[in-house]
């Protein structure tokens, strides 16, 4: 057996899961185990307690209210990207998930535990980013919302504290007819992405873009958006020269190097995905851009 | 609380066992229930060799402990045709060079299985995705790809083998 031994525990309720948190030390969550055990595996993890949510039904479900799509923590990203929900009112989920580790990777993992694990070059997180998603934390205090830009603090880390979960994600609904785009760059389909780009463009009378929002993923210690790209875009009528110079603005970025890119190479991509991650979303929300290789 | 009493149903036969939390389903598998037709690669999540169905989904199940498949149904390798007979994926796979040293078929097997019965017409773009999860190091894919577009076009005209 390779992880080191723990306790096992399986709540069936939100609170049980709560109290059993706040009670057990070295305990950590298990969701859907896709990050988590091969860490344990690798015996870079030791944990004392274990607390699957597996079973917690109310971590789980899709509802729409009040221009949020709401989803529980514990939903597979399998289910989420076959939701006709997901994909009608937040289809740049949809279309990230199909980026995200391969079918037998999504059956088990969660977008709660992606969203904890925090890995910079994940998916789900940059998309959490350009919609400026608001996370529930809950735990026996209650739950506490927190914006998504608060939410991560630096390389791996989140403000979680050890006895709180996330809950539910909601994610504001942008206006039917909104284009999405999402991009990356991996070595292998499947893969973690050397760098992304996740876009959202919502455009108006005469093509004049209303709201723009731009994320980029693998280039920084978690997801940045690209304000100075989104500030060129707003307001102005959008075609292909006005994506390659809100694209160009991603080269402000002050990416990571690392033994599977160096920075240059990482800023290069930036601008790249960025270009082609807007170009499907202009394209997507009608206005005839060319596609860009 | 480090050992769990857990019930899993496997290939059509319920067990009952009281097993260590720790104990990944893979391991359950092998070294509980001797089937040993499902394979331990890299035991981190990379290479799909223990790729196997719980409640009709693939899964690694080197990631995933025994306790939390209590109340599911497993299906290995083994448990893809009656003793002694192939299903038509398997047949496919020795007639179109699908195997060479054999270690990552039963992953390659099952993910194709599940596939198949989603997918039942997919295009040579969707097997390959489909693929992406399983690491072969003998045959280049190419025989694994057309065995799936093979046992895809025997399903369909319903010839069985």
């Amino acid at each position: 057996m390779k992880p080191a031994p723990f306790d096992y525990h399986a709540p069936r309720q939100l609170q049980e899961a709560a109290d059993l948190l706040a009670r057990l030390p070295n305990a950590k969550i298990l969701a859907g185990g896709q990050s988590l055990v091969p860490m344990m595996n690798f015996r870079y993890v030791m944990v004392d307690h274990l607390v699957d949510l597996g079973g917690v039904e109310d971590l789980r479900g899709i509802a729409v209210a009040d221009g949020m799509l709401r989803i529980g923590a514990m939903m597979r990203q399998r289910d989420l990207e076959m939701s006709a929900d997901v994909a009608r009112y937040c289809p740049l989920v949809t279309e990230a998930l199909h980026h995200v580790g391969h079918r037998q990777t999504r059956n088990r993992g969660t977008i709660g535990g992606s969203l904890a694990h925090a890995d910079p070059a994940a998916e789900l997180p940059a998309v959490c980013a350009a919609y400026d998603a608001v996370i529930h934390l809950a735990s026996t205090r209650g739950i506490r919302a927190v914006p998504f830009r608060k939410f991560t603090a630096g390389f791996m880390a989140t403000v979680l504290k050890p006895d709180e979960m996330i809950a539910a994600i909601d994610l504001p609904i942008w206006r039917q007819g909104h284009g999405h785009g999402f991009h990356e760059f991996a070595r292998r389909h499947g893969d973690f992405a050397l760098a992304g780009a996740a876009a959202l463009l919502d455009v108006g009378a005469g093509n004049i873009v209303r709201q723009a929002a731009l994320a980029l993923c693998g280039v920084a210690t978690s997801p940045i958006r690209v304000e100075a790209a989104e500030a060129r875009l707003i307001g102005q009528p959008l075609d292909a020269a006005l994506i390659r110079s809100a694209a160009a603005a991603a080269w402000l970025v002050e990416p990571i190097s690392d033994i599977h890119a160096g920075g240059e190479y990482r800023r290069h991509l930036a601008q790249v995905l960025s270009m082609r991650a807007l170009t499907d979303a202009a394209r997507r929300a009608g206005v005839d851009v060319p596609v860009v290789m | 609380m480090s050992k769990q009493p857990t019930r899993v149903t496997v290939n059509g036969k319920a067990h009952a066992r009281i097993v260590e939390s720790r104990l990944t389903l893979a391991d359950f598998l092998r070294h509980e229930l001797g089937l040993t037709g499902t394979h331990l690669g890299c035991e981190h999540g990379v290479c799909g060799a223990c790729t196997v169905l719980v409640d009709g989904r693939t899964t690694r199940s080197c990631l995933m402990f025994a306790v939390q498949a209590n109340g599911s149904e497993v299906t290995t390798v083994e448990g893809l045709a009656p003793d002694g007979e192939l299903s038509v994926l398997q047949q496919a796979f020795i007639d179109n060079h699908g195997l060479q040293c054999g270690f990552c078929t039963p992953g390659m097997l099952i993910t194709l299985t599940e596939l198949l019965r989603d997918t039942p017409e997919p295009s040579e773009q969707e097997v390959r995705e489909a693929l992406t999860g399983n690491l072969c190091r003998c045959t280049g894919y190419a025989g694994i790809v057309a065995a799936a577009l093979d046992a895809a076009q025997r399903l369909r005209n319903g010839s069985g083998g």
